[in-house]
C-alpha cells in the first residue's frame, strides 16, 4: 500500500510520514488545532462529523466510495467519540462536495467536521483521495491520497479513520489494526479452540489453526507479523510462534514442562513466558535470535501472565507467592518485585497500557469477575465492567479502548447457557459492546497499528 | 471410614458419567452395573470401576486432601499389580479463575498427585503429567457441586 501526499510529494510507507502535516494543504489555526477538542470532551460531547459517500468517476468507483464511507462511519461511531451526521435532502451531492464543499449546507445539518473525497479504480488497484474539513472556519485540515490493491480497500478506510481520529482528537487512532483471538466450538468438555484473526471491526475473519489441537492465548509481536500462543500440539502444551506471512508454526524454547502465557518484549527481540516445574511456575525470557533462555523469577509459587511496560524497563505479572493471586511489578531483570494490588479479592491477567499510564487487570471478588485499571504504582483503581465471568483484557494500541472476553454461566448440569464472547469498552468505563465473532470467542489480543 | 469414602467416590464417578456423555476414558462409572469379568484387568475401565481414577482438590489448593489420599494409595497398589501400565495424570481447575493461572494450578495439582504416587512407590518415569486448566471440565454446570468435581487430577492409562 502506498499512501501518497496530495501535494504530489513522494510516497511514504511509514505511518509517521503519512500522518505528517501535508505541506501547504493544512490550514493553520483551524478550530480543531491540537488541544481544542480532546478525548475527555468528546466522551460527553461526541464530535458531529459528516462522512458522505466518496465520489466515484465510474460505477465501480462509486461502489468503493460508498463502501469506504460506510466503514469510516462505522469506525468513528463505534468509538462513541464521534456522532455521524446524515446528509439531508438540501445538502450538496458527494460529487459536488468532492469538488468544492458548500459549507453552509454542512453547517446546516450540524456537522462540525466533513469528509470528502473520491475513489478511482486503476486496474487491480484503487486510488482514494480524501480531505478532512473544519466546517465552521471552512478550512481544510488534511488532504491525503492512498493507493492500494483493490482487495485492501478496507485498509484505506481504516487508515482514513485513523487520520480523522488523530487530526480531530490529537491522539493516534486504532482502526488500522487486527484482533487475534481463540474461536471456540462445541460442548465445554471437548471444545475445539482455534487461533483466529480478524480486522478490528470483525471483517476479514479467518482461522489460523485447524482445531486438531487446542490453541490458547495469542499475543502479537510489535511488528504485527508474528503471534506467540500456547499450543497443545502432540499433547505437549507449550508456547509456539506463528508466522503470519509464511503460516509456519514452531515451538519456542526447550523447556521440560509446560510453558504458557507468552508476551513479546516491546523491542520484539525476546518473549517472556511462564514455565512450570514441580509445584512452581517461573518466568523466563527467551531471546528470539539465539533462543537462549534466561530465568527471571524464582519466587516460589505460580508466576504467570507477565507483561512488559512499553519502555521495556519493568514487568507486571501475576503471582500467588504471597498466598493468593495478586499483581506484582519488578524490574525487567527480575529485581525488586513489589506487590501493587491491594483491593478486595484476587487479581490476575495484568496488561500494561501502550501509553504506560495504566495496568488493566481481571479481579475476582465475592463470586464476581471484573475488568479494571490501576496505575502502575497500584493507585487509582477503577472497575470498568463487572459480571459473572470475564477476563483477559487487551489494549488498543492507543491505550484508549480495551477488549476482553465475557462468559455467561451454564444454567443446567449439561452446560446449556454457557457462552464466551468478546467485548470492547472505553477505558473510561463506557461504550461497552459485544464484538461479533462467528463462534464463541476468548483470549482477544489487539494488534499494534499495521502501518 | 473406607466404606464411606468409597461411597463418596462412587457418587462422584457416577455424576461425572451422567453429566457428560464423554464416551472416552471415563465411560464406566463405579456405579455402572457391569460384570467385572468383562473389564480387562489393568485397563482404564478397571481403574475407574475398581480403584478410582481421580482425586479432588479444595479451591485454589493443590495439596492432596486427607480424604483423597486413599484413592492414590489404591492407584499405587494397582499400578504395582500392573507394572507394564503407564499413565498420564491430568490436572484441572474449576471455572472460577483466570485461564493462565488455572493452567499453572492444574499442573501443580497433577504434579502433586504424581509426587504422591511416586512417594507410594510408583516409578516416576511411568507417570506423565499435563494440565488443562479450566478448559476441560468434567461437570458442565456452573454450580458449587460442578466446581468441586472439576478441581481434580485424573489418572489416565496411556
Amino acid at each position: 500500500m502506498n499512501p501518497l501526499n496530495l501535494g504530489g510529494g513522494p510516497s511514504f510507507g511509514r505511518r509517521g510520514a503519512l500522518l505528517g502535516l501535508a505541506g501547504g494543504l493544512v490550514a493553520p489555526g483551524a478550530a480543531f488545532g491540537q488541544a481544542s477538542i480532546d478525548i475527555t470532551t468528546a466522551r460527553t460531547d461526541p464530535i458531529p462529523i459528516a462522512v458522505p459517500e466518496l465520489a466515484g468517476t465510474t460505477p465501480e468507483g462509486q461502489r468503493y466510495g460508498r463502501d469506504i464511507a460506510r466503514v469510516i462511519q462505522n469506525n468513528l461511531r463505534g468509538s462513541a467519540l464521534f456522532r455521524t451526521v446524515e446528509r439531508g435532502g438540501f445538502v450538496q451531492t458527494p460529487e459536488a462536495a468532492a469538488a468544492t464543499p458548500r459549507f453552509p449546507d454542512w453547517k446546516g445539518i450540524g456537522a462540525q467536521a466533513l469528509v470528502t473525497g473520491k475513489a478511482e479504480p486503476q486496474g487491480d488497484r484503487v486510488r482514494v483521495e480524501f480531505r478532512l474539513w473544519d466546517v465552521l472556519p471552512e478550512a481544510q485540515i488534511q488532504g491525503t491520497a492512498f493507493t492500494a490493491p483493490a482487495a485492501n480497500w478496507r485498509r484505506i478506510a481504516h487508515l482514513i479513520s485513523d487520520v480523522i481520529y488523530e487530526r480531530l482528537l490529537g491522539e493516534k487512532g486504532y482502526f488500522d489494526t487486527r484482533v487475534a483471538y481463540i474461536a471456540e466450538n462445541g460442548p465445554r468438555d471437548r471444545r475445539t479452540r482455534r487461533l483466529a484473526i480478524m480486522d478490528q471491526d470483525g471483517e476479514n475473519h479467518r482461522f489460523l489453526t485447524d482445531g486438531s489441537f487446542q490453541a490458547l492465548t495469542p499475543r502479537w509481536h510489535p511488528n504485527a507479523q508474528q503471534i506467540a500462543f500456547m499450543s497443545y500440539a502432540n499433547n505437549q502444551p507449550r508456547v509456539f510462534l506463528f508466522n503470519l506471512e509464511t503460516g509456519r508454526q514452531e515451538p519456542l524454547g526447550s523447556f521440560a514442562g509446560m510453558t504458557l502465557s507468552p508476551r513479546f518484549a516491546p523491542d520484539g527481540r525476546s518473549v517472556i513466558l511462564s514455565s512450570t516445574r514441580g509445584g512452581d511456575a517461573n518466568l523466563f525470557s527467551v531471546d528470539l535470535a539465539s533462543r537462549r533462555e534466561r530465568q527471571i523469577t524464582s519466587g516460589g509459587g505460580l508466576d504467570v501472565s507477565p507483561c512488559y511496560s512499553p519502555d521495556g524497563a519493568q514487568i507486571v505479572f501475576n503471582s500467588d507467592r504471597g498466598g493468593d493471586q495478586q499483581l506484582y511489578v519488578m524490574d525487567a531483570g527480575g529485581g525488586g518485585p513489589r506487590r501493587i494490588s491491594f483491593g478486595r479479592g484476587r487479581y490476575a491477567t495484568p496488561v500494561w497500557s501502550p501509553r504506560g499510564d495504566l495496568i488493566a487487570f481481571t479481579r475476582i471478588s465475592g463470586g464476581q469477575f471484573a475488568i479494571g485499571v490501576m496505575r502502575p504504582d497500584g493507585g487509582g483503581e477503577r472497575i470498568l465492567s463487572e459480571g459473572w465471568g470475564m477476563e483477559g483484557p487487551t489494549f488498543a494500541p492507543n491505550g484508549r479502548v480495551l477488549m476482553f472476553y465475557r462468559e455467561t454461566p451454564a444454567r443446567d448440569s449439561r452446560g446449556n447457557g454457557y457462552s464466551a464472547r468478546l467485548s470492547m469498552i472505553d477505558i473510561a468505563g463506557f461504550n461497552e459492546k459485544q464484538v461479533l465473532t462467528p463462534t464463541d470467542a476468548s483470549d482477544p489480543a489487539w494488534s499494534p497499528l499495521l502501518s | 471410614m473406607t466404606t464411606k469414602l468409597f461411597g463418596a467416590l462412587a457418587a462422584v464417578a457416577l455424576l461425572a458419567a451422567c453429566s457428560s456423555d464423554d464416551g472416552a476414558a471415563t465411560a464406566t462409572g463405579a456405579g455402572a452395573v457391569a460384570p467385572t469379568s468383562s473389564i480387562r484387568a489393568g485397563s482404564q475401565e478397571d481403574l475407574v470401576a475398581n480403584v478410582g481414577d481421580r482425586v479432588l482438590f479444595d479451591t485454589d489448593r493443590s495439596t492432596v486432601r486427607a480424604d483423597q489420599r486413599a484413592i492414590l494409595e489404591r492407584q499405587a497398589r494397582w499400578l504395582g499389580q500392573f507394572p507394564q501400565v503407564q499413565v498420564n495424570v491430568e490436572g484441572h481447575a474449576d471455572e472460577r479463575g483466570t485461564r493462565e493461572y488455572n493452567l499453572a494450578l492444574g499442573q501443580r495439582r497433577a504434579n502433586s498427585a504424581r509426587d504422591t504416587l511416586v512417594a507410594l512407590g510408583v516409578a516416576g518415569p511411568r507417570i506423565a503429567t499435563i494440565s488443562f486448566g479450566k478448559d476441560r471440565p468434567a461437570a458442565l454446570g456452573s454450580s458449587e457441586d460442578a466446581w468441586a468435581q472439576n478441581r481434580r487430577a485424573v489418572t489416565v492409562v496411556r
